[in-house]
């Protein structure tokens, strides 16, 4: 028998989701274009985790060498306060005085990202801290950061040539999944045809080995915590394009958390080794699902998180060796 | 030196000495810095932070983490505000009802973690949506605690000379710090705390009672937070679903400039309380200055710790290097 892809358990629930919605939720799977869009609650779906499917997609790559990216809640309103303060100037900021510049916005904020990525990968890849304390770091002082480039405001601005990121469409579907699509194409690409990839998961699962085929594990990882710091200054455009605001406080709040949630699902392995990107875009999108069905089906909001914890658990009982092996155990023992 | 005393009294000694000196530079800068008044204030500002991050100390001492503390924060405070004001309970019992859900809930977390083999980081990530979950589900609004006798405990206080008074929160954290010291260096629990941070195969090898330690820490944990959520209550009056929100950074962060190796086996419970005081030391300078902005305080904590971790890992590799000669 041919094995299944660690992905199939999360795509299996997706599919379970998406027809009990199907039946029970009516016209969840009705489209209706209207001036050029198009309109239901898949694309509704779509367009919603797509920030958070940014970021899993970098956070795929992390945890594939064996780390974990906690900041990139905070690098989103990082990114988000950039782009809002070289719009709109606000006084007492950095960015006081000058003239609005939409076009400098979004190379400035991904470069900030990209900056504060790089800073990760240089706590873990040169001075060797373990991922989760290098990263809590920026997940601290991040928002701070981005409070200082707001001056503690929520920075907004009217600038439709940037509102257009998050709210325009093209060729009827949002940009937001155009972005996805792109960011997911060019990341899959660079993994999967050339050999980087592999660099990747030989670097999680053996830094030793890896390092005596000639693989330079410091510079996998600058890269890859660089990509996630990259992600998630995308996510945080999308973020503030649609609020048209930089809420430093508020922007990308916990979603380091649904993010690394989105990858464990997609059976991506959290001790690091081996990796599926499309496994993590099916964990974002099912966690995305089961928040619109629970808003659509007038479930008081906070029980997603108590379902997301659920999730999760659940997610690790199956992925655990442990439970597998009892449950294996037993398989036998019944043959026998 | 010895190698064991370079990891284990170097970092408190680094930690003390950081200390005094932001506690001296703050004192030369501001006039009544260093008074009683403020050092009193200091602690009832941070007790139930201080309280959390004992508790945690025992978890990353074993080399785990525990993510759900800032959540199980927010249950606890607005399960004692709601069994007040809805069900009428005396504050006593409301107090320690949500103290036996904490200690539950972190016994699951470590029976999941210990005998399941999971992911500590996941678990308890999971524990801190459901927690935060729950309490959102109890009340979204914050709701105020009238009572006589809360009232009675919130507005006493222990006058110390000095013009400083202890209250009872600031008590409460004096005594959780000195059980959780005695915990740690004098109890059966805190040797095999230690051995399971330094090597938990050796533990195993040794017959220490690795599983049900491992428990009983994110059991201990849980029933700090709760514990810390029952002093917050006491601190603001009131309970809110959303308050101890990030709070499990700082805990964190408290317990690693404390000077506790996060991969365990090396630390102390003293040290988390000098960790508690260099945050708080940090941040009611910044009050004091008046002119700095509130986030100053995050970023200084963010450099802070990450000096922290720099000496740590220069520790480490001294350590390494004295054990190969």
């Amino acid at each position: 028998m041919k094995r299944l892809p660690a992905w199939s358990w999360a795509l299996a629930v997706l599919v379970a989701v998406l027809l009990f919605n199907a039946f029970l939720t009516p016209g969840f799977f009705n489209f209706v274009v209207r001036d050029g869009r198009v309109f239901g609650s898949l694309i509704d779906v779509l367009n919603r985790a797509a920030p958070v499917a940014l970021l899993s997609l970098g956070m795929t790559l992390v945890i594939a060498t064996g780390g974990v990216d906690l900041s990139v809640g905070a690098i989103m309103a990082i990114s988000g306060a950039v782009a809002a303060g070289l719009i709109s100037r606000p006084a007492g900021t950095p960015f006081e005085g000058g003239k609005s510049a939409p076009a400098l916005a979004i190379p400035a904020a991904l470069a900030a990202a990209m900056g504060c990525g790089l800073f990760n990968g240089f706590l873990v890849a040169v001075l060797e801290l373990q991922p989760i304390v290098a990263t809590l770091l920026l997940m601290v002082a991040g928002r701070g950061i981005a409070q200082l480039l707001a001056n503690g405001q929520i920075v907004t601005f009217t600038e439709p040539a940037f509102a257009v990121v998050a709210r325009g469409a093209t060729l009827g579907l949002p940009n937001p999944i155009w972005i996805l699509a792109g960011v997911g194409i060019l990341i899959g690409i660079v993994t999967r045809l050339t050999a980087l990839g592999l660099f990747v998961e030989a670097t999680g699962s053996n830094p030793v080995a890896a390092r005596f085929v000639g693989i330079d594990a410091r510079i996998v990882k600058l890269a890859v915590y660089a990509l996630s710091g990259t992600c998630a200054g995308i996510a945080g455009l999308i973020a503030t394009a649609d609020i048209q605001a930089a809420d430093a406080n508020n922007a990308g709040l916990y979603l380091e958390l649904d993010a690394i949630l989105a990858v464990s699902v997609g059976g991506t392995a959290l001790a690091g080794g081996r990796f599926s990107l499309v496994g993590s875009l099916i964990g974002a999108l099912l966690m995305q699902t089961l928040t619109t069905t629970i808003l659509t089906r007038g479930v008081s909001p906070e029980f997603t998180l108590v379902l997301k914890a659920a999730v999760v658990v659940i997610v690790c009982f199956l992925q655990s060796p442990s439970f597998r092996e009892s449950i294996q155990g037993r398989m036998k023992w019944r043959a026998a | 030196m010895n190698r064991a005393a370079l990891r284990e009294k170097l970092p408190i000694a680094i930690t003390a000495s950081v200390l005094l000196l932001l506690c001296l530079g703050a004192g030369l800068k501001f006039e009544n810095f260093l008074s009683m008044r403020v050092f009193a204030n200091l602690l009832a500002d941070n007790a139930f932070l201080g309280v959390v991050a004992v508790g945690l100390t025992f978890v990353i001492l074993t080399g785990g983490i525990d993510l759900s503390v800032g959540s199980m924060v927010g249950l606890s405070s607005i399960m004692a505000a709601k069994l007040v004001g809805t069900a009428h309970l005396h504050p006593i019992l409301a107090l320690s009802i949500p103290l036996v859900v904490g200690a539950v809930i972190g016994l699951s977390h470590g029976v999941l973690i210990a005998r399941f083999g999971l992911p500590p980081f996941l678990v308890t990530l999971a524990g801190l949506f459901f927690c935060r979950g729950i309490s959102l589900w109890i009340s979204r609004e914050s709701i105020q605690i009238d009572h006589p006798w809360f009232h009675d405990l919130t507005s006493w206080s222990l006058s110390l000379p000095g013009k400083g008074a202890l209250t009872a929160p600031a008590i409460g954290f004096l005594i959780v710090l000195a059980v959780g010291i005695w915990l740690a260096r004098q109890s059966r629990f805190g040797r095999t705390v230690y051995a399971i941070g330094g090597n938990s195969a050796s533990a195993r090898l040794m017959g220490l009672p690795v599983q049900t330690t491992l428990i009983s820490a994110y059991a201990l944990s849980g029933f700090c937070a709760a514990l810390g959520g029952a002093l917050f209550t006491l601190y603001t009056s009131s309970g809110n679903a959303i308050s101890g929100t990030g709070l499990e950074l700082d805990a964190i962060a408290a317990v690693v400039i404390g000077g506790t190796l996060l991969t365990g086996g090396y630390g102390s419970v003293f040290g988390t309380f000098l960790g508690i005081l260099i945050l708080g030391v940090v941040q009611t300078a910044i009050t004091f200055q008046g002119t700095l902005s509130s986030w100053w305080t995050r970023i200084l904590i963010g450099v802070l710790l990450l000096c922290f971790m720099l000496v740590q890992k220069a520790i480490e590799s001294a350590a390494r290097r004295y054990q190969s000669h």
